[in-house]
């Protein structure tokens, strides 16, 4: 069963049509690659995914709820989860409160924010940390880190949430190439091991198809092709909308 | 949390109308007693009972209708980030001291007069000093608390980036709604207690001062550093007592003395005295301590 159901979402600003008529499916333990050329429309998909916005018309169902209509704060908290492509971590915490105030929010009552900030998770912020290689830096400031390894820790913050489904906006941008193979071999351990359905817009081609069983590729805001990474890489059609068509 | 109140004077307004319209209450009739304003031989006196009874029973009714006002006024403008809110909560200030002085039973423009201590009650100056005391040390304990929590580095997370903490499923605006209402509660003890200690409210220049103590408020925190929780006691003290010394070696020119210190803390020393401090302090000792 497909945990995300994306049918017929159309988007405008003004005059410009971002999003027209998308419909993308994605089933429950997968990872599904989305791809377009500039401006194609991917990330103002996602925020209307998330309620980052209002969306014109269609629908977005995720584990069979409809959710297109509810605040950004409560789809998150039913376990759908963003990144952003502008990595956002908080900048003047350091890395351990930035992952403490990360805990998943979602079956906790508002008054658990008076809890002791070093009752919970201080296990498994520490494992995670490790995981994405900041332990040794847990005391600096967010803001301080590299520009790679705050995209680090923003991911290990969306993996401390304990997510179902995470929406990553170009996980890989201006990381250093050689630290590139360790994320996305962090990526595949947290779909394999901690069960996280992945929805990722990804510009660098080599790694969505290493990462992606499926891909959708938009162009001009509206669903190019789908499909197998491999069928994806002989699309005529793909091929065309990303170096021009003759 | 990165938002500046300057509309804090409306809970402080708030506490110190509602204290002294009960300790009044308790014993005469309100209006009567505020149209009264000395004429007509009748004179108003306070037994002991009956002015310790209206201070205990005042000073937290006081305390949580200011909290209430935080929890309806803040749920309309915490929406509003950044200037948008600082300006808004401004007007909020000029608003309250507006309506304090067209309601009558208030004493209107005019203000009001906080019950006269009893003879038996000789020294009050010294009574409400440790009165603000004690209030000051329970803020501060209850503080102290409230920075070990996830609460605080909640509203930390909102300080430095808003739309993350909303995406990563916290309820930002319950957040700062939560925290406006627990500065109100205190606020609206210290409104009561500063009423008493004037003796008289204005509903402009004692009870709504947005120009004033409501700017000082805000200045005291930036001057002994934001975010931490000793930082607002050290620039209480020091801004206090460097107007005090304006006040009296620079008569004349003690409004413009005060000026020059507010743009100088500002625009050079933003991070405060602790902030300044802790910037110097070696990584290795922060590491260590936490």
């Amino acid at each position: 069963m497909a945990l995300l159901e994306v049918s017929d979402i159309s988007k405008s600003f003004g005059g410009v049509v971002a999003n027209r008529g998308i419909s993308i499916d994605v089933s429950d333990g997968a990872i599904v690659g989305l791809i377009g050329p500039n401006g194609s429309g991917k990330t103002t998909l996602f925020n209307s995914i998330v309620g980052a916005h209002p969306i014109d018309e269609g629908k977005v169902r995720f584990s069979g709820r409809e959710i297109s209509q509810l605040p950004i704060a409560r789809i998150a908290r039913l376990g759908l989860l963003r990144t952003f492509q502008q990595t956002r971590i908080y900048k003047q915490m350091t890395c351990v409160e930035n992952m403490l105030i990360s805990i998943s929010e979602r079956d906790r009552g508002f008054l658990s924010l008076f809890a002791n900030r070093h009752a919970t998770a201080t296990d498994k912020t520490s494992e995670l940390l490790e995981f994405v290689g900041l332990y040794e830096k847990r005391h600096e400031l967010a803001g301080d880190l590299s520009f790679g390894q705050q995209k680090l820790l923003e991911f290990a913050m969306a993996l401390m949430n304990e997510p179902r489904m995470l929406l990553l906006d170009e996980p890989t941008a201006g990381i250093n190439p050689t630290l590139i193979n360790g994320l996305i071999d962090r990526l595949k351990r947290a779909n394999a091991e901690f069960g996280i359905t992945l929805l990722v817009i990804e510009h660098n081609m080599r790694v969505i198809m290493d990462l992606a069983q499926h891909i959708y590729c938009l162009a001009h805001g509206e669903l190019l092709a789908a499909g197998a990474p491999s069928e994806i890489q002989n699309n005529q059609l793909v091929i065309d909308a990303y170096l021009g068509a003759h | 949390m990165g938002y500046n109140s300057f509309g804090n004077v409306l809970f402080f307004g708030i506490g110190m109308y509602v204290t002294a319209v009960i300790q009044v209450g308790l014993v005469y009739d309100v209006a009567v007693y505020n149209s009264a304003r000395g004429g007509g031989g009748i004179i108003f006196t306070f037994d002991v009972e009956q002015y310790a009874q209206g201070l205990a029973i005042g000073l937290p009714a006081g305390a949580v209708l200011a909290a209430l006002a935080a929890i309806l006024v803040g749920s309309a403008v915490l929406g509003m980030r950044g200037q948008y809110f600082a300006v808004c909560t401004l007007g909020l200030g000029f608003a309250a001291a507006q309506i304090a002085s067209g309601w009558d039973l208030l004493g209107g423009g005019s203000g009001m007069v906080p019950p006269t201590p009893p003879e038996a009650f000789a020294n009050t100056g010294r009574f409400y000093y440790y009165l603000a005391l004690g209030l000051a040390a329970v803020v501060f304990a209850f503080l102290s608390w409230l920075y070990t929590t996830r609460f605080a580095l909640g509203l930390n997370a909102i300080r430095d980036d808003e739309d993350k903490a909303e995406a990563m499923g916290h309820l930002t605006t319950r957040i700062k709604v939560t925290a406006w209402t627990i500065s109100a509660f205190f606020l609206g003890i210290a409104g009561g207690i500063f009423g008493n200690v004037k003796r008289f409210i204005d509903p402009i220049d004692v009870a709504f001062p947005g120009g004033t103590i409501g700017v000082w408020m805000i200045l005291m925190a930036i001057l002994g550093g934001k975010g931490t929780i000793i930082g607002p006691v050290i620039g209480a003290v020091v801004f206090q007592v460097t107007k005090e010394l304006f006040w009296t070696y620079l008569l004349g020119w003690q409004r413009v003395a005060l000026g020059l210190l507010i743009v100088l803390i500002v625009v050079f020393f933003p991070q405060g005295i602790v902030g300044w401090f802790s910037r110097r302090k070696p990584p290795i000792l922060e590491t260590q301590a936490s």
